[in-house]
């Protein structure tokens, strides 16, 4: 499929159902060729803002322009975006290949071409020999692929995808992960897909908006937003996180944050500019707990602490540990006959300070 | 399943006295009736004579003939009238929603035959609508005219079956099924035609296959209306003039049968394998968008037009029951309680043969409904299904049919003490409704059954309690809101029973309500307290309903007030 690869922005989206406002002023820029998510909690809208892009719900307000066209007035059938809808939504009475058909037929193509291209499309997901079968009798993983065919042999301008993994079993899903983005790679295809589980955005995306409420909390690539969130809620969605709450100060040492209770960090980047009050983030993989004898590494702030459980996770054994007033998870990779603390070992909590995420509220 | 291994002797007895009784009251009746439809009258052999008889004779050609098309134009006009409320109340957000699922199961309250002769006297060719349309536009319409009165009658009452069948199926249509063809570029007719209409289709087939077979079955509206041409009255009309001996009867009896037969059997192929209700979560039923001030307008119209077409059975009964004389007149002369008066004092044995007979149906139903469903799915009795299926196969099985067969097979069964033929005893008639009303009854038993969930049972069992003791303490008191409704609806529909019953009445004084306005609709006279009964009538099947609506409500908002109790999911 030899088309170039088109660009969507959205501007000042507003859509309401009834009087909930649902989606309060998106603006967004996706590039050509891009794997795009929206990431958020359910009922953040993300899935509304890709039903209004594909031309589903109510009318929104604001300019949806695909390849520069504005089709926010356009209806579905006009727009050319294709849309592989969350449950594939097959047709239970037509056949796979009839499915795969249905659009070609709908843009009048030729029977000899439909059959070219539903051939090609059925072969690229890998189905051609269950081409006569009926939805019904296809797995989970089949009517998956089969609704990406029905959806890529119409060379869309863009991909939706709405929540593609989420009706799989956890083996199949990360099989299907690789398997759409090599399908993406190859068609070279504008793709979104509306997911509320980081992990899928994470692996996939390119890039990625953050929704809550109605709002794009941040836009950027997985590993940025992780490192660097904009808000408490991003920090928060996208992994666990140690918050403190408190003052930041800047004298001439360097600036500084002191938490309600008094733990005190030094902070290696300057919180923004006149902020004053905010909250600190922590990852619990950014911290490390050690016996008090032990050294650290240099520059790290250390801070008394005393384990008050622990929890074995597999690849980590996640500590709570006190320090002050505040349990702090803390993260410590796991290593057959390494040695564990048991709850009431007082332990040394060391804390780089560069992994510190400052964040004004 | 589990814990069937090891069957107790008590359940494989129940199972046996079930099989017996469905052998004795519905396959031998049958059997016979198709078996004499196949011997020579005179020497007994088996013969092809009768069928050759049959189509030799210029008026069975003809009543054939007219039931297939009363049939067919019942379920023409009958979508007419369903496919818009259909449409209406599953595509737009439309308050008249409501109004349209209560005009649903009005129709079916009532049964055709008795609002025939009502109907005559509204839309006849002197009844009150043709007169104002005469006085006001010089022209009459022949809406009650021989066959189409029939259809005109028919098809409203039966609209329902497809408007039920039909909401279903289109509110069983995932949202995104059409989204995804909208998607894919397809709008308008082209997405009704190829995504909507198929995905409907069964729910439609069903309802209207339906709809054929109570036609086609239906005894009493055409006798009522006097039309005699027709298959099922031609039956009627040979055994009760020429006698039980007269073989076309019996020929007639195997044509209904095998129709029966065939519009259950083509409901079958309609919803087999398209279980289409396979919606996944999320949005379920098409998208609906709000109406405009002028379609508003007009769906109201529609709908209130539909509606007064529909209720004017009911109106034109009350009218007649509680009117003096009406005739070639738009309404009746002058209104009285006489009517009522008349039937109170002289023919109340109907109204109280009526509530014993149907209220034994309904007790034989609920209790032999709830053990073939236990013995079905509970248990590993050897040949179960076979109950399902010989209790479920009395829908194929019309009353006439089933009348005709208990005659033949009972006449010569005396019952001992009172000395009378068992064909002629009035405990034939609760025996013909119960085995009608049967599948019905099965059908509520075994929902209500799969509401408990086998585990409750076992716990039962693990805690002492023996497989009689369990199932009267666990099983039964938690199906107690199903039965009651299986019950209420098994004894609302025999109360109005007609063509079985009108075949095994012998005496006045056996004879049900149904039999009563029968008879006091043939004369003119009689008409008035005819429409009396048939308002009593309405009336009890009526409050029957609302009660069951009632029950069944309660024992939802209980079911989900209490989810423990009855854990989710059920039994297999």
């Amino acid at each position: 499929m030899s088309t170039e690869p088109v660009g969507v922005t959205i501007e000042d989206l507003h859509l309401s159902f009834g009087s909930t406002q649902v989606l309060k002023g998106v603006n967004l820029e996706i590039e050509p060729g891009e794997f795009f998510a929206f990431l958020g909690p359910s009922g953040s809208g993300k899935s509304t803002l890709l039903r209004a892009i594909a031309g589903f719900g109510p009318l929104p307000s604001g300019r949806i322009l695909i390849d520069g066209e504005d089709v926010a007035a356009l209806p579905p059938w006009r727009r050319n975006v294709g849309m592989v809808f969350q449950n594939y939504a097959l047709w239970p009475h037509m056949s796979v290949r009839r499915n795969v058909a249905f659009g070609l037929e709908e843009r009048k193509t030729p029977g000899t071409e439909i059959r070219e291209r539903v051939d090609a499309a059925l072969e690229l997901v890998g189905l051609i020999d269950l081409a006569d079968r009926r939805p019904s009798q296809l797995s989970g993983g089949q009517q998956q692929r089969v609704a990406l065919a029905r959806t890529v042999v119409v060379e869309p301008r863009v991909l939706l995808l709405d929540e593609p993994l989420s009706n799989l079993d956890a083996n199949l899903r990360v099989q299907m992960r690789r398997d759409i983005l090599n399908l993406q790679r190859q068609l070279r295809l504008t793709t979104i897909f509306v997911t509320h589980d980081q992990e899928e955005a994470n692996t996939m995306s390119d890039r990625m908006a953050v929704l809550n409420e109605g709002v794009i909390q941040q836009i950027g690539a997985p590993m940025a937003l992780y490192d660097h969130p904009a808000n408490l809620f991003v920090a928060d969605f996208l992994g666990t996180a140690n918050v403190l709450r408190g003052r930041f100060s800047r004298p001439a040492a360097g600036p500084r944050f002191v938490s309600e209770d008094g733990i005190e960090l030094p902070l290696a980047e300057p919180p923004a500019a006149n902020a004053d009050a905010g909250v600190v983030v922590l990852r619990p993989q950014s911290i490390n707990v050690l016996a008090r004898s032990k050294p650290g590494e240099t520059g790290d702030v250390v801070l008394d602490g005393m384990v008050r459980y622990r929890e074995f996770l597999g690849a980590v054994i996640r500590y709570g540990v006190d320090v002050g007033e505040h349990l702090l998870l803390v993260d410590h990779g796991h290593r057959p006959g390494e040695r564990v603390f048991e709850p009431g070992t007082e332990v040394a909590v060391h804390v780089d300070p560069s992994h510190i995420v400052s964040l004004t509220e | 399943m589990t814990a069937l291994t090891r069957q107790p002797r008590g359940t494989v007895g129940v199972a046996l006295v079930l099989a017996v009784f469905l052998l004795a009251f519905l396959v031998v009746p049958v059997v016979k009736v198709i078996f004499v439809a196949f011997q020579d009258p005179a020497s007994g052999a088996f013969t092809f004579v009768n069928f050759v008889d049959f189509f030799n004779t210029a008026l069975f050609r003809e009543s054939f003939a007219n039931s297939l098309y009363v049939a067919f134009m019942a379920v023409l006009v009958a979508s007419v009238i369903a496919l818009p409320l259909a449409y209406f109340t599953t595509r737009f957000n439309f308050g008249g929603a409501a109004l349209i699922q209560t005009l649903g199961v009005i129709p079916l309250i009532m049964p055709p035959f008795v609002g025939a002769v009502a109907m005559q006297l509204l839309f006849g060719a002197n009844g009150s609508v043709n007169l104002l349309l005469d006085e006001w536009f010089g022209f009459t319409v022949p809406f009650m005219e021989g066959l189409n009165g029939v259809i005109f009658v028919e098809s409203i009452h039966y609209f329902p079956f497809i408007l039920i069948n039909l909401s279903a199926a289109l509110n069983n249509i995932d949202r995104s099924l059409e989204e995804s063809a909208q998607n894919l570029g397809a709008h308008g007719m082209r997405l009704f035609r190829r995504i909507v209409f198929p995905l409907a289709m069964p729910g439609y087939v069903a309802g209207a296959s339906l709809v054929f077979l109570k036609v086609f079955d239906d005894l009493g509206t055409p006798l009522l209306l006097n039309v005699n041409n027709m298959l099922a009255p031609q039956a009627y009309l040979r055994i009760s003039s020429i006698g039980i001996s007269d073989p076309m009867g019996y020929v007639i009896s195997v044509m209904l049968v095998l129709f029966s037969l065939l519009s259950l059997w083509t409901s079958f192929l309609a919803l087999r394998g398209k279980d289409y209700a396979s919606v996944q979560k999320g949005g379920g039923g098409l998208a609906r968008r709000d109406l405009g001030g002028r379609e508003k307008v007009m769906a109201y119209a529609v709908v209130i037009f539909v509606l007064l077409i529909v209720l004017s059975p009911h109106f034109g009964l009350a009218l007649l029951s509680f009117g003096t004389i009406w005739s070639y007149s738009v309404l009746p002369d002058a209104y009285t309680l006489a009517n009522y008066r008349e039937v109170f004092e002289t023919s109340s044995q109907y109204i109280t043969n009526t509530l014993l007979y149907a209220g034994l149906a309904a007790l034989i139903d609920v209790v032999f409904g709830t053990a073939i469903a236990y013995i079905v799915w509970r248990t590993g009795v050897v040949g179960r299904k076979w109950l399902d299926y010989l209790a479920t196969g009395a829908l194929a099985i019309p009353g006439v049919v089933l009348g005709i067969g208990y005659l033949r097979t009972f006449n010569d069964i005396t019952v001992p003490f009172i000395d009378k033929p068992l064909a002629s005893w009035w405990v034939i008639i609760v025996i013909a409704l119960a085995i009608r009303r049967l599948p019905y009854a099965l059908r509520a038993c075994v929902a209500a059954l799969h509401q408990v969930a086998e585990t409750l049972e076992e716990a039962a069992e693990n805690l002492g309690a023996t497989k009689y003791r369990s199932v009267r303490r666990i099983v039964v008191p938690l199906m107690i809101g199903g039965l009651l409704a299986g019950f209420v609806t098994s004894f609302a529909t025999a109360a109005v029973e007609l063509s079985a019953t009108i075949m095994l009445v012998t005496s006045e004084t056996d004879a049900p309500l149904s039999y009563g306005i029968y008879v006091s609709m043939q004369s003119a006279a009689g008409r008035g307290p005819g429409a009396a009964l048939g308002m009593i009538a309405v009336i009890i099947v009526g409050v029957a309903t609302y009660l069951s609506q009632r029950v069944i409500e309660k024992y939802r908002r209980e079911q989900t007030m209490d989810g423990q109790l009855v854990p989710a999911g059920g039994a297999a």
